[in-house]
Formats: C-alpha cells, sequence, structure tokens
C-alpha cells in the first residue's frame, strides 16, 4: 500500500514542468511591502504609460488609502482635475483611435501582472533595442514586434542587440543602468500591486487563520484520543 | 447523547474547550459572508459628497443635484422668499423644526446654513414622491404664500424652508442633507460644516 | 421541553434519525486515513454552496459585465476577495478530495456487491461535478474559460449529422457569447446544485442502507445468533441494524467518528487555508494565467489547457487522431467506471486480500491516470502523444486484466473478523 503512494507521488514533480515560461526573465526581485517604492511606481505609471494604459478596475481612492496617501494630497498631486477620488484610473484615449495609432489599442495593464507575471514586466521593460524596420524604430527581446514605442527611451537610452541577442546601452539616457533598473523595479512593483492590492492582506490573515486552525487541532486532537480510548 | 461506557471530567472539558474554539472559529467563518454585504466601494464613490457650484444659479431658479441616488433641491431665494418664511408659520406642522430631519447647523428657520441657499431632498416625507416646485403660484395652494412645494400624489404642501404644511398627509419636514460651503461658490452635499 | 420534543417526534422522527444515521450507526471501527475523503468532499460541497450564493450577489451574468463583476467583488466588495478564492479554491480541492475518495472504494473494493448502486449514485455525483466545474470555468469570463468551453463544446461538433447543429443549439449562438454564459450560470447555480444535493442524499442514503465497508473488506453484520453476546460490540446501536444482525468490530459513528473526522477536517483546512491564503492561484493550476484577460474570441491563448481535474479525460480524446473516435473513447473512459462493479468478478473486496497481480493492476492504473492528468494540461507533442497513448492503454487495460483474472482469482484468506 505504502508503495503505492510513494510511486504516485514520484509523478508528481512532473507537474512542475508543465508551465513554464519560454524565454528566460531577470528576476525583479519586488517588494510589495516597501511603500516607498510603491509610490514611486505609481508616479512613474501616471507620468509614462496612463496616457495609454489606463487601470480600469483600480480606484485612486483605494490606491492613496493602501500607499499611505491622503485623499487631499492626492487629489491634488496625483489626480487630474474634475475626477473624484472614487473613480478609477482611466485615460481618455478613444479606443478606436488608439487601434489606428499602434496597431492594437493599448491594453488595460490592471491585471497585466497577474496574466504574465512581475519578472516579465521587469524584463520587458529593459528589453527594448534598436530595430529600424519597426514603425517607432524600436523593438523589443521579449515580445517581438510589439506595437508599443520605447516610451522610456529618454531615460534609459537606446540599446543595440546582436547576434547572440545580448543587448548593450549604444547611446545614454538620462538615468544610469542601475538607476534604470531600480526605476522599473518601482514600477514592476506597483503594477504587481495593482494586480491584486490586497495581496498583503491577504496573506497577513492566512497566518491569524492557519495558527488558529492548529489550536484548533491541538483540542480536537486530545478529544479525538479522550473519546477513542473507550474503543482500544 | 453519546452511549460511551465511560464519562468523565476530562472529556467533558475537552468536549467544551473544543466547542468553544469550534464556536469562535464559526464567528470567524460568519465574518466575511456578513462583512461582504456593507456597502462595497463602488457604493461609496457613488455615494460621495457632490460638488454644486452655485454661483450660477439665478434668484428664485430650482437645481436638482443627485446624491446616494436622490435628487436634492437647491434653490436660491430671493429676499422676497426668505421674507416670506415668517408669514405662516402657524399654518405649519413644526415650524421651529424640532424633529430631527435636518442636521443641527441647519435647526432655524430657514432650514439651511446660508439663508440664501435652500438645500433639501426632493423626496415627499409621505410615500416618496417628488414635490414640486411652485415659483409665484403657490397662493392657489396655500393662501398668502406666493412659494412654495406641491407634492402631486396625496398633495401635501411645504414651504420655502421644506416645512411641511397642517391637514396634508406629510407627518414631517423634508430631510435637509449634511452640507457645507468649502468655498463662497460651491456648495458640497453629504459632508457636515466644520466635518473634514 | 420534554412533552415538545415528544410531540415533534410523533410527527417527524427527528431524533430516531439522529440515532439511525448518527449516534447509533455502526461503523467499522477500523477505518483508516483514506475514510476522511468522504466527510472532506462534503465540508467542501457546503463551502461551495454557500461561497457560491454569496457570489451571485454581486455577479454580473453577462457577456459585458462577467469579466469586470469578477474585478468588482475581488477589489470593491468587503471581502469578496475571500469568497471568491474560497470558491476558486474549493473547486479543485472538491476534485482532490473526490478523486481520493474513489480510490479509497477502488482499493477496498467498496464497488462490489451489494455497494452497486452506492458507487453508481457516486459516479453520477462525479459526472454532475464535472458538468459544474465546466459551466463554473465559463463564469468568469476569462480568455481561458473562453477558449476552454469552445473546446468542450467543440466535443458535441464530432456526433455525426446533427454535432454542428448541437453546438450552435447549446451556444445559443453562433459563437460562445452572453447567451451561453447565462444558461452556464442558470445550470450553475440552480439547476445542478439541486441535482448535486439530492444524489448526495441518495449516496449517503444508499450507504446507510448496506453499511460501510471497511480495509478489511469484511462484514461486520453477521447473521443473526451466529456471534455470542459476549463478542458483539458493546455498544448499543439502532433497532434497524441489529434486528436482523449481529453487530461486530463496530462503534457509534457519532461520537467516535464526528471527532475523528473533526481532526481531518481541521488538517484539511491547514491545507486548503494554505493555498487560499498564500498561493490562490495553484501555481497557474487553479486559476490559469490567461483568465487574467478577458474573454475574447479573436486571440487564442499560446496554450489551452483544461483545468488539471479534467486532465485525464481531455488526453484520452487528444491521442486519438479520430474526432469522434476520440470524443467516443474519452466518453467510455467514464463509461468503464460506471462499469467497474460489474468488471470486477471477484468476491474479496480489499486489496489486502487480494491477489498479487490486482495490487499491480491497480499501481499501473493510478500511475497511468495521473500521467493522463499531467498531459492534459501539457501542450501536445509528438512523445507526450505517445506517452499518452500508452498510459491510455493502461487505463482501459485496468479494467479489461480486471475482468479475466478477477474470476479465480488466487486471494488470501480474509478474516473473519475486522483486523487492527
Amino acid at each position: 500500500m505504502r508503495k503505492l503512494i510513494v510511486t504516485i507521488l514520484a509523478c508528481v514533480p512532473f507537474l512542475a514542468f508543465a508551465a513554464g515560461p519560454t524565454m528566460p526573465l531577470d528576476k525583479a526581485n519586488n517588494d510589495l511591502s516597501d511603500k516607498e517604492s510603491l509610490k514611486r511606481g505609481f508616479e512613474a505609471y501616471l507620468q509614462n504609460c496612463l496616457g495609454c494604459h489606463s487601470l480600469q478596475y483600480q480606484r485612486y481612492n483605494r490606491t492613496f488609502r493602501d500607499l499611505g496617501i491622503s485623499d487631499e494630497e492626492g487629489k491634488e498631486k496625483y489626480m487630474p482635475t474634475g475626477k473624484n477620488v472614487g473613480d478609477h484610473i482611466q485615460n481618455a484615449m478613444p479606443k478606436k483611435d488608439a487601434a489606428a495609432w499602434f496597431g492594437t489599442a493599448p491594453p488595460d495593464l490592471t491585471l497585466i501582472a497577474r496574466l504574465k507575471s512581475p519578472d516579465y514586466i521587469y524584463t520587458y521593460m529593459r528589453s527594448f533595442y534598436q530595430d529600424p524596420e519597426r514603425p517607432f524604430g524600436v523593438n523589443n527581446k521579449v515580445f517581438k514586434d510589439v506595437g508599443m514605442p520605447h516610451v522610456l527611451q529618454g531615460l534609459q537610452g537606446l540599446q543595440t542587440i546582436d547576434e547572440h541577442g545580448e543587448l548593450t546601452p549604444a547611446t545614454g539616457g538620462q538615468m544610469s543602468p542601475e538607476e534604470y533598473d531600480e526605476y522599473i523595479r518601482d514600477l514592476t512593483n506597483f503594477l504587481e500591486y495593482v494586480g491584486e492590492p490586497n495581496k498583503l492582506e491577504r496573506e497577513q490573515m492566512g497566518y491569524y487563520v492557519i495558527g488558529f486552525l492548529l489550536i484548533l487541532l491541538v483540542f480536537s486532537y486530545l478529544l479525538k484520543k479522550e473519546y477513542w480510548r473507550d474503543v482500544h | 447523547m453519546s452511549n460511551a461506557p465511560v464519562n468523565n471530567g476530562r472529556r467533558r472539558f475537552l468536549t467544551a474547550a473544543t466547542s468553544v474554539v469550534g464556536g469562535v472559529g464559526a464567528v470567524g467563518v460568519a465574518v466575511p459572508f456578513i462583512g461582504s454585504w456593507n456597502p462595497s466601494e463602488r457604493a461609496k464613490a457613488a455615494g460621495a459628497p457632490v460638488e454644486v457650484n452655485v454661483s450660477k444659479i439665478e434668484p428664485g431658479q430650482l437645481i436638482r443635484a443627485e446624491w446616494r441616488g436622490k435628487p436634492v433641491y437647491v434653490i436660491r431665494r430671493t429676499d422676497a422668499i426668505i421674507e416670506e418664511l415668517a408669514g405662516h408659520e402657524d399654518q405649519l406642522r413644526d415650524p421651529e423644526s424640532q424633529e430631527p430631519q435636518q442636521p443641527d447647523y441647519a435647526t432655524n428657520r430657514h432650514r439651511s446654513i446660508k439663508p440664501e441657499f435652500m438645500v433639501a431632498l426632493g423626496v415627499c416625507t409621505h410615500l416618496g414622491c417628488a414635490p414640486t416646485y411652485h415659483k409665484g403660484d403657490f397662493e392657489e395652494k396655500v393662501e398668502g404664500t406666493k412659494n412654495g412645494f406641491f407634492c402631486p400624489c396625496h398633495g401635501s404642501k411645504f414651504d420655502m424652508a421644506g416645512r411641511v404644511f397642517q391637514g396634508v398627509p406629510a407627518p414631517l419636514n423634508l430631510v435637509v442633507p449634511e452640507h457645507s460651503f468649502p468655498t463662497a461658490d460651491t456648495l458640497l452635499i453629504g459632508v457636515g460644516q466644520g466635518e473634514a | 421541553m420534554e412533552n415538545f420534543m415528544a410531540w415533534i417526534e410523533k410527527r417527524l422522527p427527528f431524533m430516531d434519525a439522529m440515532n439511525k444515521h448518527a449516534i447509533q450507526y455502526p461503523a467499522p471501527k477500523n477505518f483508516n486515513f483514506w475514510y476522511v475523503f468522504g466527510i472532506l468532499a462534503t465540508v467542501v460541497l457546503v463551502n461551495q454552496i454557500l461561497t457560491g450564493i454569496w457570489l451571485t450577489m454581486n455577479y454580473e451574468p453577462s457577456g459585458d459585465g462577467a469579466f469586470a463583476s469578477i474585478e468588482y467583488i475581488m477589489r470593491d466588495v468587503d471581502y469578496g476577495w475571500l469568497l471568491r478564492y474560497m470558491h476558486s479554491t474549493g473547486a479543485s480541492a472538491f476534485f482532490v478530495v473526490v478523486y481520493l475518495h474513489m480510490f479509497r472504494g477502488l482499493i477496498y473494493g467498496s464497488y462490489q456487491k451489494p455497494r452497486e448502486l452506492l458507487w453508481i449514485f457516486g459516479m453520477l455525483i462525479y459526472l454532475v461535478l464535472m458538468a459544474e466545474a465546466f459551466m463554473g470555468y465559463l463564469l468568469p469570463w476569462g480568455n481561458m474559460s473562453y477558449w476552454g468551453a469552445q473546446v468542450i463544446i467543440g466535443l458535441f461538433g464530432a456526433i455525426p449529422v446533427v454535432g454542428e447543429e448541437l453546438t450552435i443549439w447549446i451556444k445559443g449562438d453562433y459563437v460562445i457569447s452572453g447567451a451561453t454564459l447565462n444558461r452556464f450560470f442558470a445550470l450553475h447555480v440552480i439547476a445542478l446544485p439541486l441535482v448535486l444535493c439530492v444524489l448526495v442524499f441518495l449516496h449517503i442514503i444508499a450507504l446507510h442502507e448496506v453499511g460501510s465497508n471497511n480495509p478489511d473488506g469484511t462484514d461486520i453484520k453477521k447473521p443473526k445468533g451466529s456471534v455470542p453476546p459476549e463478542e458483539q460490540s458493546k455498544f448499543t446501536f439502532h433497532k434497524q441494524y441489529t434486528k436482523k444482525y449481529d453487530i461486530v468490530d463496530a462503534i457509534p459513528f457519532h461520537p467516535y467518528y464526528t471527532v475523528k473526522d473533526l481532526v481531518a477536517v481541521v488538517i484539511f483546512l491547514i491545507g486548503f487555508s494554505w493555498v487560499m491564503f498564500f498561493a490562490p492561484e495553484g501555481g497557474g493550476y487553479f486559476i490559469e494565467a490567461p483568465n487574467f484577460e478577458p474573454a475574447n474570441g479573436l486571440k487564442t491563448p499560446e496554450h489551452i489547457a483544461p483545468v488539471w481535474y479534467f486532465g485525464p479525460f481531455y488526453t484520452i480524446l487528444r491521442v486519438v487522431p479520430d474526432k469522434l473516435m476520440g470524443a467516443l473513447l474519452m466518453f467510455a473512459a467514464i463509461g468503464m467506471l460506471f462499469a467497474l462493479p460489474w468488471f470486477d468478478r471477484g468476491t474479496v473486496r480489499s486489496i489486502r486480500y487480494r491477489s498479487k497481480l490486482h495490487l499491480l493492476n491497480i499501481t499501473q492504473f493510478a500511475i497511468c491516470f495521473v500521467i493522463l492528468g499531467i498531459l492534459g494540461t501539457k501542450p501536445a507533442t509528438d512523445l507526450n502523444n505517445l506517452i499518452g497513448v500508452i498510459a491510455t492503454f493502461g487505463y482501459f487495460g485496468f479494467f479489461v486484466a480486471l475482468w479475466f483474472y478477477s474470476k479465480g482469482e488466487k486471494t488470501k484468506p480474509v478474516p473473519e473478523r475486522v483486523t487492527g
């Protein structure tokens, strides 16, 4: 009997291979509990991304609350006039025009970190390279022939690709490579947060619930032993 | 309950202890089910305070704002209307606004912060119809009073401070919502005076 | 109070039913680890029903609103995320415990005479559960929901002549659309749960009629008068059971198995909570990544895989190069399980006392089933297909071999009384 279980369990490691990514990604190593990083990522998002990519399921006030920003401060610093703090973080870009400009409408990014993984975002945003054949003059190593221009070219500068697929900086940007990586890490961190705003709360609750169940386990186990003295 | 041959203190204690801990767990499980019935973030966003620019309202004009799904009447009262309020108090059910139908700061004759602006829910206190504003032609309903509200459903009558007249089905004055003026030209419905 | 209880009892024998099914129900005293999955399945069923009811309070069954309403539940509703994860984790947990429950039946021969009908009811529950899971999976209206449904509904297209018409009728449209979503919603939240509850009720009634099997596969009900009183169970059982039989080696379900099952339930809940709070996506198996993108009929996910619990049958479908034959073989695979009580012509129930050959056969069956399941979630490469064909042979081979060797099988002597 025991052998049977062992044999069956031996097959389980198969599962680990079932859903691997095809392209090696750099580790984002972002930290959801780092509120300053999240705030920087939020600012980076508003400056560079929101013009094209909405966060249609995420509300301003929720973001403010989770990032430790008061509604008044948030309204003044982070919101366009005429919006309410309870509104979703959305841009005004008409979908049809956007599709005409970029070939495909820029996707909403609320769930991008859950769809693609934080590591993917982190790698993608650092993998643009020069390619004169593309409409915007850049291509991306992770997302071949992407319709998006390299929005952060001014910060990162431009990279070139060699025949082995290695990226090397060609022209410098306003930031050093380390500063740029840090900038993207913050942005990634923010997008992971937006993907599931209650992730930290969820894990916190998990410790309490499992702690409680362990206490219940002790009592119920003792109870079981007590009753089963009748049987043995 | 059990037909166990032995029964001792330890068994009773463990049964009670497990029941108590399990009961705590059951309460814990109930929390998300009960909590999820609270107004959601969407409902809270929809019920958020509403800003109204009052500088554009003509004297005597009524505008409707929507707050928490209900119509709010905002009227710029003329001096004549304000004077009129004192004239018919003997015909009112609750002229001094003793019933808690308004915040403390609006417990006065004009039932508002500024005499110039009336702010009230456009919901009749009888059965919830929307009273219509009779500007200048209210005398056919109440003698000697030129302006007021008349509910078309069951004929309840209110004056220009939302106070109900005697002898109509509506029992109470119109509700005055929490409101405040963050600046001279903006009226904020839903946040009371002196609050955040 | 006593008078009131008596008054009730006369009109509705509630206490009598409690005695019959719990307090004085004779359960073999040697239940082991494998016997907890029935109660765990019940726990998960209750969880699914409760969280399901609560999810419908905020879910919007429409093509335009479904996806957004899930995010609404996840973000805007207090504890909505928790209710949703309880439900999604529960769906996978349901199949984990049901598969283990079925495996228990397999190794201890719980499907054999006189428990054939009990097994059939169990299989019907499994079937309804699969339908329930399939329809529920469309409701979040993610891209994997959409394409998963596309593939499975497409199966019906394999039926000759009417196939194509039938798929359109099921969808209520020429593509999977809001119309499909709405009917799946209705079936998922009302029709199938009702059927499920009735079947679970029948399953339990049928169980209590024939009595629980045990790891030794021996009968705890002996012919009346055949057992000396001092060897009979010292506990009191309901007269329904003692009228015709002498009961040995049994204990009342309550309190002995209620307290034992409580321990199992708590351990299960610890594992369940661990997944729900720390890995609700289940590594991409419980909630698949493409489902974080709304349904899009023009964009197929790179790799369409059914949810893990459909894996075995999906692989069987896929390894057959012919559409109709593949679908038939898949349904046959489920049909074989239904017919298991008649494939097994032996009289010894438990694997403990059956032949080495039987142990070997069950082992290869379990391995093949797991391999088929894994393959179902992986892309169809040539190698995977080859392994899939072999495992499919192993799956069907189990039943065929069982039919041949079970008659006249060399078994060990079965003890009269339970061991341990």
